[in-house]
């Protein structure tokens, strides 16, 4: 089961339909990190909302897609973890620390906005200050 | 009541489908959804473990009574290599697979009762159990 990603400005939706085996997420990873390039994007949203379960290998794949993806200049965001997901996560001991998450698909787009805004600003600030 | 319901494992689509056979049995053994997620949880880190250091091994699912209490019963078993250390198995952070080290004692923290029988080269038999109370 391939996962759709949608180019839309400078971000990439990875947008996940239904439960996805080991090789999937693999395969998400892979894909996400050439498109990062190919596309030149500066965020990554990855929507987890059809997911019934995040395991340890979900985790940890998304975990290296964020980090990767940081490593070729794009923020990543996980958006659409459900409350019964959040707590078997939680009791797994799961984490996504250093990764971003936010509630749904909008939020994470806000939240992609102000980093790509607060970059430009620093941006700026730097080269007023030279 | 003792139906059995057997998963082989043998490939990763396999542990996504051992993980939504649990997650249906719970669901019409009347467990919560929270409770569905985190029993679909448990059985997708141990089915995990079979493929990874076993290559092959079955999950068995079934209910139980026990007084008023109604119970999910997952037993994963394989004939791999075992477990050499299985206290240390259980330990966070612990893995030989080059993993987070959470499946097991992950899965341990999932579920009501959870119980390994493992011995280098005799294979590896996890039982975990899942209760709830039933309402009059």
């Amino acid at each position: 089961m391939e996962v759709p990603i949608l180019k839309q400005g400078l971000y990439l939706i990875a947008s996940i339909q239904s439960a996805l085996t080991d090789a999937d997420l693999s395969q998400l990873r892979e894909a996400l990190i050439e498109r990062v390039g190919k596309f030149r994007a500066r965020g990554v949203i990855v929507d987890v909302t059809a997911l019934d379960v995040m395991d340890s290998f979900a985790v940890r794949t998304l975990r290296d897609i964020a980090h990767m993806a940081r490593l070729r200049g794009a923020e990543t965001v996980i958006v659409g973890i459900q409350p019964e997901v959040a707590f078997a996560m939680v009791q797994l001991g799961l984490t996504l620390k250093g990764v971003s998450t936010a509630l749904d698909l909008e939020e994470g787009l806000a939240f992609l906005d102000r980093q790509s805004q607060e970059r430009i600003e620093r941006t700026r600030g730097r080269i007023i200050r030279g | 009541m003792a139906e059995e319901l057997l998963v082989p494992i043998t490939s990763d689509l396999d542990v996504v489908s051992a993980r939504q056979k649990g997650r249906e049995l719970a669901a019409v053994a009347g467990f919560s959804s929270g409770d569905q997620t985190v029993i679909a949880a448990a059985i997708s880190e141990i089915a995990r473990n079979i493929l990874m250091y076993a290559k092959r091994g079955e999950i068995s699912l079934r209910t139980v009574l026990n007084g008023d209490l109604d119970g999910l019963v997952v037993v994963a078993r394989d004939q791999g290599p075992g477990i050499p250390d299985v206290a240390r198995a259980l330990q966070d952070g612990y893995s030989t697979s080059g993993g987070l080290g959470l499946g097991l004692p992950g899965a341990r923290r999932l579920m009501d009762d959870f119980d390994v029988v493992s011995a280098p080269g005799k294979g590896t038999t996890v039982t975990m159990k899942k209760w709830r109370r039933r309402h009059a």
